[in-house]
């Protein structure tokens, strides 16, 4: 634990009946941008706001730099918030919600500081308006200079860029990234984007149920799963039941369906028994029936192609398997070839090395969101 | 029917309303009229009851009929202190009932809308009934009157100010908090400007209810004279055309409040 | 755009995005208590005073001061020998209600519909009879509806008012002037009800077929009932007892029960007064339970 690292222990928190927050252990690293991705209502907002101070635990600690701030009110933590509808001051113009946290604080001359901050996110001449003047892009970043500004320990975000249209998201999930690095402070983003995660953060914890399924680089996250509902909330996955014959040294050996597939052991979450075989819509490669000989692929066969989706950058189908499954894979359109029709029959195959194994107990269909959450 | 024709039967629709509203308008605007156009009259007698000469001497000579212009002082004293209080009060309690918890806020609920629902005279009664009863037959007066303001304008506070206040995101107030503002800060700096058009508009509302009252001041005023008394007295003998002076004068008052406040919001807020 | 307010797991609703539930502690208490107590000493006490006294010995007075007999008589001899005037009372203030929605209908639906970037003058106007006193509005329907004014005159010239009729001195003229005193308290209501109507329902209605007056009835009206029913509300119960109204454009024979409970207090009859106040009182809340029921508005303050 280095300087101003933030660490949560044992952090919960309950609503009467319901608990929120459950027993959560997290240390995030001083200086990273961390973001804490999940669902609705999966505890990540709450989270925050105990960090915040918001919110009162009910057990556990916040620890900030080895000072436990569990029991500070709000005002004294060296934490700052962009709140989700940024809350700026309607009766103030931006140069004070700006300057606001400055003069708390008891500083006198605020001019230059703020001057400076509202250069740092292109909104100099926009200083003398009021918050309804200004267009949701630039409350925004009103939003993130007034809290950057008082040079915090930890800056929180709470889903900041949810209310942007999808070209304004993109460039401020850019600049967001790009003004961490150059301000070195830490980020503690909060989205249920898995794509802004991936994109602006070092580390992403997986929430769900106010627990955390899994934590770690994105890279490491998405092609590592441990839990079907991280396989299927960050990306798409393929997930297939299966059972384990036998373990062949640092192979399993797994059937699927009548098919013999391969697995690394170290990308196993189980070894024995039932399981889930999963494998990420992207790395499998359609061919035709009898096309090729795929010695060291995992090869699925007898699929037929039931439906065909450009989009752009590449082709999605749905195939269906001979159990009735319908598996996804995604074809990037180099032009090689001409794409798949419905109706096709065709052969799936990946390399072996792409399989990821995890626990039959836990539910395929976690994570993976539906025409009610869109 | 053509698109012509069902255009052609909106337009009219829509006139006929506005019209019909509009006269209406009239309806309510006239007897302001009335009186800001006898406030020039010159009657010529003491019973008049039509418009005789135009004068400016009413204006000039306001304070002229005993008692008008000592009532209207008195009026807006106990009007003062009364919006004072009550606005006070009523603050308090509509924070109390928008942010905080106490048990029985229903039964507050109901004592505080009760008031309003409660036709003047039994209000007026009520509070006359008590006086007697504790003895203070003998001394009803300004503060009996003052007493009793205070009574029926908290509830039109209460209700005005939690309006106002419902309607404040409370994430502003924990926004200020996140930025090192404590309690009494975020209250000070971002609630009560925030609140502030709010406790304005009781209070405002507070006084004109003070200030017009008539019934309930007349049980309970025993020696003391306001102006709406003052009117009710004249009204029996002979009515001075200053009466409708002051209500002239108190017509533009408040005409230029509303006005004033109205290009306040505009400018504050940008536009 | 966030999902977190549309999709929220069971007992979520307190695990807000940013609501806090109310702050606990004495400070509610603290808060309440200026105010709470003004009201128990100045409108509770009084009113169970007032139903004590109703039950006097009518024969004190403040010199000789009063006996508590329970004398339930006052009720009886209030309500039979003052029952015209309470019926009258409750006729003219019905009237008047009626008369109010005819009028303050249209203008309320005018303004918030028809009004464009006059809504707000329109919207002064209809509080610009309050800026000036009760009474001396009152006083100029004197003149309007005097038999020296225009408006007899054109009435009389039209035969709609016999050569010699009058209008002033007439129940006509106390449900006028009653009308016209509480008209803002109809519009305003009725207005804030309207202005809430999200317009692309009414669109919603004649997409579905329905033509100008069956939307009005079956969509505009239902959700204007809020502010109809508080409209009513705020008109009926003060003119039920008012009495100035009654006093400077009325007759003896238009007395309403607000002149005979004045009269009798200050003539010293608090017993009989009292009773006939607390049988008002009562009246208006009964009529006022049983109308809000019907009209299944709750929660309206």
């Amino acid at each position: 634990m280095t300087g101003s690292d933030l660490v949560l222990t044992s952090l919960t928190k309950r609503f009467s009946g319901f608990t929120a927050v459950d027993d959560l252990d997290l240390t995030i690293a001083e200086g990273s941008f961390f973001a804490l991705l999940g669902p609705s209502g999966c505890g990540k907002t709450t989270t925050l706001r105990m960090v915040a101070g918001l919110e009162e635990p009910t057990e556990g600690t916040v620890t900030l730099g080895g000072e436990d701030i569990t029991r500070l009110r709000p005002y004294r933590r060296p934490v700052n918030t962009v709140f989700q509808s940024y809350a700026l001051f309607p009766h103030l113009t931006t140069f004070e919600n700006v300057a606001f946290g400055l003069r708390r604080r008891g500083l006198k001359q605020v001019k230059s500081q703020v001057e400076e901050m509202l250069e740092l996110v292109e909104l100099g001449q926009y200083a003398r308006r009021k918050p309804a003047q200004l267009s949701g892009g630039q409350q925004q970043r009103v939003a993130l200079a007034r809290a950057l500004i008082n040079r915090p320990q930890v800056l929180l975000l709470d889903e900041p860029l949810g209310a942007l249209d999808l070209k304004l998201r993109r460039q401020m999930q850019i600049e967001l990234k790009r003004i961490q690095t150059e301000v070195g402070v830490t980020f503690v983003h909060v989205t249920h984007d898995q794509e802004e995660a991936m994109t602006m953060a070092d580390t992403i914890a997986v929430m769900n149920g106010g627990v955390i399924e899994q934590m770690g680089a994105p890279l490491d996250l998405y092609e590592h799963p441990a839990s079907t509902f991280v396989s299927n909330f960050l990306g798409q996955s393929n997930l297939a039941a299966g059972t384990v014959l036998e373990r062949d040294g640092d192979r399993l050996l797994l059937d699927v369906h009548g098919s013999r597939l391969v697995a690394p052991v170290g990308r196993a979450r189980v070894h024995q028994g039932d399981v889930w075989v999963g494998v990420r819509p992207e790395k499998v490669f359609l061919g035709a029936v009898g096309e090729e000989d795929h010695d060291d692929s995992n090869l699925l066969r007898g699929g037929v192609v039931t439906d065909v989706s450009f989009v752009g950058v590449s082709t999605q189908y749905l195939v269906r398997m001979s159990w009735g499954q319908e598996l996804m894979v995604f074809e990037q359109n180099t032009g090689a070839r001409t794409s798949f029709r419905p109706g096709d029959e065709v052969d799936l195959h990946w390399l072996p090395g792409h399989t990821f194994v995890l626990d039959a107990s836990q539910d395929a269909a976690a994570g993976v969101e539906t025409v009610d959450e869109a | 029917m053509t698109m012509a024709m069902a255009h052609g039967r909106r337009w009219l629709g829509d006139r006929l309303v506005l019209g019909y509203a509009l006269l209406v308008l009239l309806y309510m605007i006239l007897p302001v009229l009335v009186v800001i156009l006898m406030s020039f009259n010159d009657p010529a007698s003491r019973q008049s009851y039509s418009f005789d000469g135009f004068t400016w001497n009413n204006w000039s000579d306001i304070c002229g009929p005993y008692q008008l212009c000592s009532s209207v002082e008195e009026s807006l004293k106990i009007g003062l202190l009364a919006t004072l209080v009550a606005t006070a009060l009523g603050s308090l309690m509509a924070f109390a009932m928008v942010r905080h918890h106490f048990r029985g806020r229903s039964v507050a609920n109901i004592f505080i809308f009760l008031p309003m629902a409660s036709p003047e005279i039994v209000l007026g009664s009520s509070v006359l009934a008590l006086f007697v009863s504790a003895g203070f037959a003998g001394v009803l007066g300004f503060w009996t009157i003052f007493l009793a303001h205070v009574m029926f304008c908290l509830s039109f506070v209460v209700v005005t100010v939690k309006a106002r206040l419902s309607g404040l995101d409370p994430r502003l107030e924990q926004a200020a908090m996140d930025l090192y503002a404590n309690e009494w800060q975020t209250f000070w700096r971002v609630t009560l400007p925030l609140v502030f058009p709010g406790i304005l508009a009781a209070a405002l509302l507070s006084f004109s209810l003070s200030f017009d009252d008539f019934i309930i001041t007349n049980l309970n005023s025993g020696q003391t004279v306001t102006f709406p008394m003052f009117v009710w007295g004249a009204a029996q003998r002979a009515i001075p055309p200053q009466i409708n002076v002051i209500g002239t004068i108190m017509f533009v008052l408040a005409l230029s409040l509303v006005v004033l406040g109205e290009l306040g919001r505009r400018r504050q807020s940008g536009r | 755009m966030s999902t977190a307010a549309a999709h929220l797991g069971p007992g979520e609703q307190q695990a807000p995005s940013g609501d806090t539930s109310q702050k606990r502690g004495w400070t509610g208490y603290l808060l309440m208590l200026p105010g709470a107590l003004w009201l128990l000493v100045f409108f509770v006490i009084p009113t169970v005073t007032l139903v004590s006294t109703s039950l006097y010995d009518p024969s004190g007075s403040i010199l000789t001061g009063y006996q508590m007999t329970f004398h339930w008589q006052n009720y009886v001899d209030a309500v039979q020998g003052y029952g015209p005037q309470l019926w009258r009372s409750f006729g003219y203030a019905g009237t008047a209600t009626v008369a109010c929605v005819l009028l303050g209908f249209p203008l309320a639906y005018a303004i918030a519909f028809k009004s464009g970037r006059w809504k707000n003058l329109m919207l002064v106007l209809v509080i610009a009879p309050f800026f000036t006193s009760f009474l001396v509005r009152t006083l100029s329907w004197q003149l309007l509806l005097g038999d020296n004014g225009v408006t007899v005159d054109v009435l009389r010239w039209l035969h709609v008012l016999a050569p010699d009729g009058h209008l002033l001195a007439t129940p006509f003229a106390v449900v006028t002037g009653l009308t016209y005193n509480f008209l803002p308290f109809m519009v305003l209501p009725l207005y804030a009800s309207l202005e809430k109507i999200d317009h692309r329902l009414i669109e919603a209605g004649g997409d579905l077929y329905a033509g100008p007056f069956t939307t009005f009835r079956t969509v505009t009206l239902p959700l204007a009932m809020p502010g109809l029913v508080a409209g009513t509300l705020l008109t009926f119960i003060p003119a039920a007892g008012d009495y100035i109204n009654a006093e400077l454009l009325g007759t003896p024979n238009t007395r309403m029960i607000g002149n005979e409970i004045q009269d009798l207090f200050s003539g010293g009859s608090y017993p009989v007064a009292a009773a006939l106040s607390v049988t008002l009182m009562v009246t208006i809340v009964s009529l006022v339970f049983v109308y809000v029921r019907r009209s299944g508005a709750r929660d309206l303050v």
